[in-house]
């Protein structure tokens, strides 16, 4: 190395050295890019839960969202709060974790520990910045793929994942479905909608405009668009929740004040809490990282790649696919779940789906929603007994 | 082999019709039921006839009992969401007790004769004598047992007969390849009784059909 990050911020801290086990793949294991370009090495920074089974078979793919990590069940080492989907998982839960051997990797152009723009390109001996190649979701999932087989992995028992992790979760089924036993593809989509590239342009924008963006050269220049990042930050987590959510949550309620103040204080509860949001969340994550996970998004349409049908990418799949949406979910509608239904049926797939009424918006996925809950345990429980799995509670014999 | 401790006991199987139905379904063929319920029928034809059994039903709760059985049920609306299976998808697609619940039954019985081979629908007759007296004589809409309730809350809202539906299988160019009656007591009527005496006796009905032009591919 030539030269040290002058900003020894936790969040690069975690991009370096990551509280997690990692996964290097040398100059022998180069990435495929869907750019044209290959990468290497490269890193998978991965947790694990579980114990797998002797004869591989009890084995679990979670696939995090936009800005999610593979902390999925245990506290986060930068911000101690528990993992993004405790709700769902650990001992007990539907995904067992005395049952099954649970896998999250941060995604690649992610910043937790997974090579990314925060990660040190050995060819400059600085951080990638905006040199990395544009990341795609199919990039996410080859190099998902490679750890598998690193971890000696045949075939998933399951890949799970809401929102960004559902695209994974699809891409997964459609370039090697015979590595997917079942799969859950939640509150998402097979295409991102220009709705959704639109939210993620104003996102994109409001880094960049940062002057501390400085084109993306920022760590090198000791700097970070942390106010940018958290305009995005308050723009997105809106798209996140529902009208009616918001309006139950905060009304109009104003934020320890009796009287409109007549300023561009904070007056609103609403208002203190999207600062909130965006300020606690530039603790955590990079901006350049953020400009690449919503760029794989925006590309992801996964009936392109399949001469414009989406039925084509399933075709013949014996995958079991349940696949679930969220009644006020306006970022990821129940139609998009439906489409990707047609789809599944058209190729013969065999697929369940559920649409969980709630008001809790496209964030109910990560939330304690007794019917999805009950949902994902139904449909493990009846996957593990076609796999041959011992159902859970059940001893292992 | 381990047994889940939710197995249920094919005792369990009420439903006199579900157990004709059944008996309509080659073994090892394709099966769609369209307002599947909790699942009964669709896990009686995968484990007694070993068939790859899927399902369509409207409510959430009926979804989840199937998921949690492992089956593979999409929740969905049999009026709208028919339209988007394939042509020749399956070899059966089942109609069990919901053709009177439809909004519009014709739409929903063309779509059934195109996703599948063959098409079984079992209904209650509204030709039963007990209706005909309840109607004709007392003056009153029918409550039977299986038609159990009052009209203004009743979700069966396109009633018909087994003449008139004999007559809609014409409509939309299908044939039948079996059909049952069932008397009070649940019983299948003698095959040769002639139609005028199953419209009169058999409380319920189930039709085995298939496409007038058979070969259509």
């Amino acid at each position: 190395m030539t030269e040290t990050l002058p900003d020894s911020h936790p969040s690069l801290a975690e991009a370096a050295q990551p509280h997690s086990k990692v996964a290097v793949f040398d100059e022998s294991q180069p990435l495929a890019m869907s750019a044209g370009v290959s990468l290497s090495p490269f890193t998978i920074a991965y947790q694990t839960y579980g114990a797998l089974n002797a004869d591989k078979s009890n084995a679990i793919l979670l696939c995090h969202a936009l800005t999610g990590d593979q902390h999925v069940a245990n506290s986060h080492p930068l911000t101690g709060k528990p993992g993004w989907w405790s709700a769902l998982v650990g001992p007990g839960k539907p995904f067992d974790t005395d049952k099954y051997f649970i896998i999250c990797s941060n995604v690649l152009g992610g910043c937790m520990g997974t090579t990314g723009p925060a990660s040190i390109n050995p060819a400059t001996g600085r951080a990638y910045g905006l040199d990395l190649p544009v990341v795609t979701i199919a990039d996410m999932a080859r190099a998902q793929a490679m750890l598998i087989d690193r971890l000696g992995i045949d075939t998933l028992f399951c890949v799970a994942g809401g929102s960004m992790g559902g695209m994974q979760v699809l891409q997964w089924a459609a370039l090697y479905p015979e590595r997917v036993f079942s799969a859950m593809p939640i509150a998402t989509a097979a295409r991102h909608s220009s709705q959704n590239i639109a939210f993620h342009e104003v996102g994109r924008q409001a880094i960049m405009a940062d002057p501390d963006w400085r084109g993306g050269d920022y760590l090198a220049q000791g700097v970070r668009p942390v106010k940018g990042l958290g305009v995005a930050r308050m723009a997105a987590h809106i798209t996140y929740l529902s009208e009616e959510a918001l309006q139950r949550k905060f009304g109009r309620k104003l934020q320890d004040r009796a009287e409109p103040t007549f300023s561009f204080d904070a007056d609103f509860q609403v208002e203190n809490y999207l600062r909130h949001q965006g300020s606690t969340f530039v603790d955590r994550f990079d901006a350049n990282s953020y400009l690449y996970v919503t760029r794989a998004c925006d590309y992801f349409d996964l009936a392109q790649d399949y001469g414009g049908s989406l039925a084509h990418a399933f075709q013949g799949s014996r995958t079991r696919f349940c696949v679930v949406s969220f009644t006020s979910d306006w970022l990821y509608t129940t139609a998009e779940s439906r489409a990707i239904v047609h789809a599944l049926n058209a190729g013969g797939a065999p697929v369940s789906f559920v649409e969980i009424e709630t008001d809790k918006g496209h964030d109910a996925f990560l939330l304690d929603e007794p019917d999805f809950i009950a949902t994902t345990r139904g449909f493990l429980r009846g996957a593990a007994k076609a796999r041959g799995l011992p159902d859970a509670g059940e001893k292992i014999p | 082999m381990t047994q889940t401790s939710e197995g249920i006991p094919q005792t369990a199987v009420t439903r006199i019709d579900l157990l004709l139905v059944a008996g309509m379904v080659e073994p090892g063929s394709r099966v769609l039921d369209v307002g599947c319920g909790d699942g009964e029928l669709l896990r009686l034809l995968s484990e007694t006839r070993n068939v790859d059994a899927r399902g369509v039903e409207i409510s959430q709760k009926g979804v989840n009992d199937c998921v949690a059985k492992g089956l593979s049920v999409v929740q969905g609306d049999a009026d709208v969401d028919l339209a988007d299976y394939p042509d020749d998808g399956f070899d059966y697609v089942i109609l069990s007790q919901t053709l009177q619940a439809t909004r519009n039954p014709r739409r929903v019985l063309e779509q059934m004769m195109r996703i599948g081979k063959r098409a079984i629908v079992s209904f209650p007759n509204f030709g039963h004598w007990r209706v005909r007296w309840q109607l004709g004589l007392r003056g009153r809409m029918p409550i039977t047992e299986n038609l159990s309730y009052a009209w203004y809350e009743t979700p069966n809202i396109h009633l018909c007969t087994i003449r008139d539906f004999v007559q809609l299988v014409e409509l939309v160019d299908a044939r039948i390849v079996r059909a049952v009656a069932m008397d009070s007591s649940g019983a299948p009527m003698r095959v040769n009784a002639p139609w005028w005496a199953w419209n009169l006796f058999g409380e319920q009905a189930v039709f085995l059909l298939e496409r007038r032009s058979a070969d259509k591919s």
